[in-house]
């Protein structure tokens, strides 16, 4: 199948059989309307976040992976591993789509922000994205241009910090009516 | 109205156009005109409610009795699984799913198995792959328990809530035989399950097999033709097929709309295409549709886990995980004998395995629709990054959208029949 005809389109990945459409993060509310309209991807299933701070800072040894699974002639290697393939921003936003139907196809839409840098609504195109794209929002720190109510939905209205990202502390929430307040 | 008339038939559509709120497609907001008359009374509903099937608040705008706003808030719950799972080796990490939906364990721990096999193209034999789908429709059937028990319930029929767990019971021992607990059962390996099968599963399992049948004629004895039922739950919380679809909706409730989709069919993953099962579908897209379907999947749940049963009874001596040691951890008997499995025990205890570079989405049906799990990995021990696609966070979006014409005391119905465990809500 060809994607050449979907606005914004910079890459076309295929790895274990899911094809992931890299998009403009400016182009996205128009490559997502096209895909829903011509492709027939009429059901947004999820939209995650990822943060990528500090992907692949540390050399990861053991085991010989291969991009169709695990090379299971390869032995544990001793020394480091090649590094994971470096990623072009910070954070990723990831919308997984389904072709609901006959014949049903899924497709992965991410698109690459930096830290501040907002990505576009899409309720316009799936109104199921709302609670989606506050709780990207809420974890970690996306901004979303247009959403009509966008506002913490998991953690407390005046919590501070977004904890799914990677520079979040584990354990770092004050204990409430200890000793030291 | 008679209750017949309110019915909506078949084949036509549930109503016209959209009835999904703008700007914000969750919130419902109370007309201007309406908020001029200063008749409109703002109430908290929650966050702590019985009817509520955990805390979930909901600000309710009332026009005398009529619900002319809503509002859910949600996070009550939130207890971090996703950054907590980043913390544990990719085998610890299975532990967290079963707590995000507490009432389908199995289905939320599956999924994440999945994900992990399909990162490592990690074969599972066949006798685990059967082993699991007759645990995931169990557990279905159990899930389905526990909401047809609590909505019942909740519109005051109470017997309805002892018969449901009586045979939730049952479940829950079949579950204790053959993983050692109740809930939250850990049993899903990757590559495979933890243990063989016990012997004594089979004939426990054929007998309440057996019985289940009779048990849903019980509830339907009792339910359908209800006269407080039906008043209650039909014509009501209505939600178009197209409404579903673009609200996200999985599962019973998109079912009760007139979608005829559902994971197990139309993307088979596991035994689910080897096994013959029907897919139940309604157009009224009701309560009383969305409870219609509940019944009809369990009787469909039932025959599944006998042919499942079938075919487990002729695979005695087959293995039940991947001999790859690499992943799997080795028998403990060997670990006496075999210095190389002690050192394969101990690296994947200690260490963890290491899961290739990537991402992957993997989507079952879990008993309340698409649960979806995002993974991706950096070729480490550890999760990167970990996502649930939780079918009961979707299905409460669309509350503001089925309770558009609907009067207080239906509220309880509607959110009712949405099937929402806030566990997954918050996660």
């Amino acid at each position: 199948m060809s994607w050449e005809t979907v606005p914004g389109v910079m890459e076309v990945k295929e790895q274990h059989g899911e094809t992931t459409l890299v998009v403009e993060p400016g182009q996205l509310v128009e490559a997502c309307t096209h895909l829903r309209d011509e492709e027939g991807f009429n059901f947004l299933s999820d939209v995650s976040g990822a943060d990528y701070l500090g992907w692949g800072t540390h050399g990861v040894s053991g085991y010989l992976g291969t991009p169709a699974g695990r090379d299971l002639n390869a032995p544990m290697t001793q020394g480091y591993q090649a590094l994971p393939q470096p990623k072009p921003k910070r954070f990723a936003m990831n919308y997984h789509l389904l072709a609901l139907g006959a014949r049903p196809r899924r497709l992965r839409v991410q698109t690459w922000i930096d830290d501040g840098e907002p990505v576009p609504t899409v309720i316009p195109v799936w109104p199921t994205a709302d609670w989606h794209e506050r709780e990207a929002w809420d974890l970690f720190g996306i901004p979303v241009e247009g959403h009509p109510n966008l506002k913490r939905i998991l953690m407390d209205d005046d919590w501070e910090g977004h904890p799914l990202r990677k520079d979040y502390p584990i354990g770092g929430e004050p204990v409430r009516f200890s000793g030291d307040e | 109205m008679a209750v017949a008339e309110r019915r909506i038939a078949g084949g036509q559509p549930i109503y016209e156009g959209s009835r999904i709120p703008r700007p914000t497609p969750t919130v419902l907001t109370t007309s201007r005109e309406l908020q001029a008359t200063g008749d409109v009374l703002t109430i908290n509903f929650g966050p702590n409610h019985p009817s509520t099937h955990g805390v979930l608040r909901l600000i309710v705008d009332l026009y005398g009795e009529d619900v002319t706003g809503l509002e859910a808030v949600i996070g009550y719950l939130h207890t971090g699984f996703e950054k907590n799972m980043e913390q544990k080796t990719w085998w610890k990490a299975i532990t967290y799913p079963e707590r995000i939906d507490y009432v389908s364990f199995q289905n939320n721990e599956l999924v994440f198995v999945l994900a992990i096999e399909k990162l490592l193209g990690l074969e599972t034999p066949p006798k685990a792959e059967w082993m699991r789908t007759c645990l995931c429709e169990l557990n279905r059937l159990h899930s389905h328990l526990v909401w047809l028990g609590t909505s019942a319930l909740e519109l005051g029929a109470i017997s309805m809530f002892w018969y449901a767990f009586r045979e939730r019971d049952q479940i829950l021992d079949l579950f204790e035989m053959v993983c050692g607990t109740r809930m939250h059962t850990r049993y899903f390996q990757a590559g495979g399950l933890a243990e063989d099968i016990p012997r004594g599963f089979f004939p426990e399992a054929r007998k309440f097999c057996e019985w289940m049948p009779k048990a849903v004629d019980d509830y339907e004895t009792l339910l359908n033709r209800n006269k407080i039922w039906l008043e209650r739950t039909e014509g009501l919380g209505l939600l178009s097929a197209e409404d579903a679809i673009a609200l996200g909706q999985s599962g019973p409730v998109l079912r009760a709309s007139g979608v005829d989709w559902d994971t197990r069919r139309n993307e088979p993953y596991l035994a689910y295409n080897k096994v013959d099962f029907r897919v139940p579908v309604h157009t009224e897209g009701d309560v009383y549709a969305r409870y219609r379907v509940h019944m009809e999947e369990m009787r469909e749940s039932v025959k599944i886990v006998s042919q499942c049963l079938d075919r487990l009874e002729n695979m005695e001596h087959e293995p039940w995980i991947a001999d790859d040691r690499k992943v799997v951890l080795p028998p403990r008997a060997e670990l006496h004998t075999s210095m190389e499995s002690l050192i394969h025990h101990f690296k994947i205890v200690t260490e963890g395995y290491r899961v290739p570079e990537g991402e992957v989405y993997v989507a079952i049906e879990s008993p309340r629709g698409e649960l979806g799990c995002y993974v991706v990995s950096d070729g480490g021990p550890k999760p990167w990054r970990v996502k649930f696609r939780a079918p009961s966070f979707v299905a409460l979006e669309a509350t503001a959208t089925c309770m558009s014409d609907a009067l207080v005391a239906d509220m309880i119905a509607i959110v009712g029949s949405l099937d929402t465990v806030m566990g997954e809500v918050d996660r």
